[in-house]
């Protein structure tokens, strides 16, 4: 594994962060491993825990690996991440707000106007709203992968309704009860108040219409979603309802929740489902999730609905190539946070390229998610290469490409001890009258030697990420 | 609250009341099937699964009403609905929907009992013996129970939860009584004899009860004061009159917290002046079969009303 960044040996020295984390694992013997690592496993189950992956089939009680060694981070290291990361999502929602009124954008020709108005995820039928506090991305994951000591990319942005905030609270748990002694010799920087801090937000864009303490609500599609744990954990942890579409009604200019004592208003819905489903009347006329009407209610400013609808066009693929175009326009600073240089095979050129460098690249499907229908040139046989050529050529609108980034390490549990393993990172930051971030965020680590895929849908798993305070 | 979370943690309890009839049906089975059968009656196992109220589809299923089936049928067979294995998981399926409304403990409890349960199923039979199967179920309920009264929030939540336990209890112990009387012995000469009184017996050592009986009554054991135990006595935690009293007094609660009564309320409480004012005459005097049939169904309708004034989401 030369060649790539490895975030706790640089040579035979440990990085600082990792200091004591090098007297920890070589004071901790096989069989103690092993032996919490079974404990860790066994917490998982009993906490309910568990993911299910789409269309795998097998055990729908899949635990995500959780791999015991940490990441961390410096506080400096840190800080950066935290500034760069706040300016993204500042600028995705002035994106936002933007594109569904006059398009300032647009007209100054810094982005063109068929990627923002004939895209998917562009949605015609909230044009002209300005949601509470000017924000339609309440919670923007931003993903992030690290090539050396103070590159980082950002990979892709999350808008809409990112998820594995629970792992991120949970990892540090479990880390907590099983290690303590680590905790008080390192100074680690809390994120138990992420639930807090997100009622909050979602508590401070309530609707015009409401007064007094609003009723926030999360909106899951129900206990067969794979991220339903995660609904109900942070349900749980903001002290909110957890309802599904049957339980809210619209009646007058309000949204109503079915209770035992009768209807009682709602004012801000984190929903967790997709724009598609929120309203039968307004979107999919067959969608079972949603509620009818809850977008009529929406547009007259009687609810907030957290993401609001349309906010996945910031976060689309192809707009991503935009996004430090938009934190000059909007911001007028110049990014913190460097995209991956990105082919886009719309453009003839571009296409040209990729396909004369298909074995060296990785290409994505625009609309793609979870590590599905995208190519990893460098780690596919020469059969694979050509088929998704195939692909390409049929349809290369729906593609982007990017150099395969050398991904740094961190050391992993492994069979035969420790190893390192390629990591990316997710953190969550939230956005209502403030911009907040809690230090930290969801470590995703590829299990398998050499791997540059760590979705867990494709064998990936998660670690607890750290944060030192200074 | 969500009428869905109220609907949920009143199904989960039910299941649960439930799991644990299913296992003490087995165990009525299984001591009545060690009496010398020479008296030319029906296959006692079979007069169960008539009581269980699944003949038809075990039969199709399994054919032979020999132990080893009935077992797998009332502890193991997902195709049978009011099977144990079945009970808890649709208990864990609504504990899993409103994990929110929920303490730990308590989740932790019915979800511990559903994993052993997955590691049962996969055990050799000849391994998992019927009294340890009854065991493992009686004490799983009993950990879900404890956890919910040492644990749960005095809320309306709770009031759901017992309201659950007490109406299936309620039920399951007016069909575990018809059980013995209508289904067991269903010739009169034989009432008052030898085997009347074994059968009363392993009624009540099913319903963990056989000593209580004893320091209540002392004495012989007769239908009459096992009646009066099982129906009408306030001291016996499975009676009928105190399943009632105990979701009177919880639909009490709920309407004072609510500020609103609702005909759940006034069906309860007709309930239970009925049974109050009542005798041991009485339920002879109707016939005990008939008066636990018209029982269940008066209580099923109770059932109903918590449904419709609370749990449907049509409330206004």
């Amino acid at each position: 594994m030369t060649g790539y960044f490895n975030e706790m040996y640089d040579g035979a020295s440990v990085r600082p962060p990792y200091a004591r984390l090098g007297d920890w694992v070589n004071a901790m013997p096989a069989e103690l491993r092993q032996m919490k690592q079974a404990e860790a496993e066994a917490l998982f189950r009993r906490i309910g825990i568990t993911f299910a992956v789409y269309g795998e089939g097998g055990d729908p009680d899949r635990l995500i690996p959780f791999d015991m060694f940490p990441r961390v981070f410096t506080g400096a290291e840190w800080a950066r991440l935290d500034r760069g990361v706040k300016q993204r999502a500042r600028a995705l929602n002035a994106f936002l707000v933007d594109v569904y009124g006059r398009g300032e954008i647009v007209r100054a020709g810094r982005i063109p106007a068929r990627l923002v108005y004939q895209n998917d995820a562009y949605e015609k039928a909230v044009a002209g709203i300005v949601p509470p506090k000017g924000v339609y991305s309440h919670i923007v994951g931003i993903d992030l992968v690290r090539t050396g000591p103070d590159e980082f990319f950002v990979l892709e942005d999350n808008c809409r309704t990112p998820s594995g905030v629970s792992y991120m609270l949970e990892n540090r748990e479990i880390m907590m009860r099983m290690f303590p002694a680590l905790f008080r010799e390192n100074r680690i920087a809390p994120v138990e108040n992420y639930p807090e801090i997100l009622r909050r937000t979602l508590a401070s864009v309530a609707p015009k219409k409401c007064n007094g303490e609003p009723t926030v609500v999360i909106l899951t599609p129900g206990h067969f979603n794979s991220a339903y744990y995660e609904h109900s954990f942070l349900a749980d942890l903001m002290g909110v309802e957890l309802v599904e579409g049957q339980d809210l009604f619209v009646e007058g200019e309000f949204v109503w929740m079915r209770t035992t004592e009768g209807p009682r208003r709602v004012d801000v819905i984190y929903r967790r489902i997709d724009d598609a489903f929120i309203d039968p009347l307004c979107f999919r006329p067959d969608s079972m999730l949603g509620v009818p009407g809850l977008m009529d209610v929406y547009r007259s400013g009687g609810v907030s609905i957290c993401s609001a609808p349309g906010a996945g066009v910031a976060d689309d693929k192809a707009v991503y190539t935009y996004v430090p175009e938009m934190i000059r326009f909007y911001l007028g600073e110049e990014p913190i946070l460097n995209n991956v240089p990105t082919w886009q095979c719309s453009k003839a050129d571009d296409l040209k390229y990729v396909l004369e460098h298909l074995a060296e690249l990785v290409v994505k499907e625009v609309h793609g998610s979870g590590g599905y229908g995208m190519l990893v040139g460098p780690k596919s046989t020469a059969a694979q290469v050509a088929a998704f050529r195939e692909r390409l050529i049929a349809d290369p609108g729906n593609y982007i490409a990017q150099p395969t980034l050398a991904l740094s390490t961190t050391p992993t549990f492994v069979e035969e001890g420790i190893a390192p393993r390629h990591v990316d990172l997710r953190p969550y930051c939230l956005v209502g009258e403030r911009v907040e971030l809690v230090p930290g965020g969801l470590t995703r680590v590829a299990l398998t030697e050499g791997s540059l895929v760590v979705n867990s849908s494709q064998g990936g798993g998660v670690k607890d990420t750290w944060v030192l305070a200074e | 609250m969500l009428s869905r979370t109220a609907d949920n943690l009143y199904w989960l309890a039910r299941y649960m009341e439930r799991a644990e009839t299913a296992a003490r049906l087995l165990e009525v089975g299984a001591r009545i099937s060690l009496i010398p059968s020479a008296h030319g009656y029906r296959n006692e196992w079979d007069s169960l699964l008539l009581a269980a109220g699944t003949a038809h589809a075990f039969a199709q299923k399994y054919k032979d009403p020999v132990q080893r089936n009935i077992e797998s049928h009332l502890f193991f067979d997902l195709d049978n609905p009011t099977s144990v294995a079945s009970c808890i998981g649709s208990a864990r399926e609504n504990a899993r929907i409103v994990r929110t409304a929920l303490t730990t403990q308590v989740w932790d409890a019915i979800n511990t009992a559903f994993q052993e349960l997955r590691q049962l199923e996969r055990l050799p039979r000849s391994e998992v013996d019927l009294s340890r199967m009854t065991d493992w179920t009686m004490r799983h309920a009993a950990q879900v129970r404890g956890a919910i009264d040492a644990t749960q929030l005095r809320n309306d939540g709770w009031d759901f939860l017992k309201l659950g336990y007490a109406l299936e209890r309620a039920d399951n112990t007016a069909r575990l009584i018809d059980v013995k009387y209508y289904v067991l012995l269903p010739q009169l000469e034989f009432v008052g004899s030898e085997l009347d009184n074994y059968q009363w017996t392993t009624l009540l050592r099913a319903m963990s009860s056989h000593r209580a009986f004893h320091w209540a009554y002392g004495g012989d054991v007769t239908a009459k004061k096992i009646a009066h135990f099982l129906i009408l006595n306030p001291q016996c935690p499975r009676s009928l009159i105190t399943c009632i009293e105990s979701a009177n007094q919880h639909l009490d609660r709920l309407s004072r917290g609510y500020g609103r009564a609702t005909d759940a309320q006034s069906q309860g409480r007709k309930l239970l002046a009925g049974l109050s004012e009542l005798h041991t005459d009485d339920v002879f005097d109707e016939g005990l079969h008939e008066f636990l049939t018209r029982f269940i169904g008066e209580n099923g309708n109770l059932g109903a009303a918590v449904h419709d004034s609370y749990l449907s989401g049509d409330i206004r």
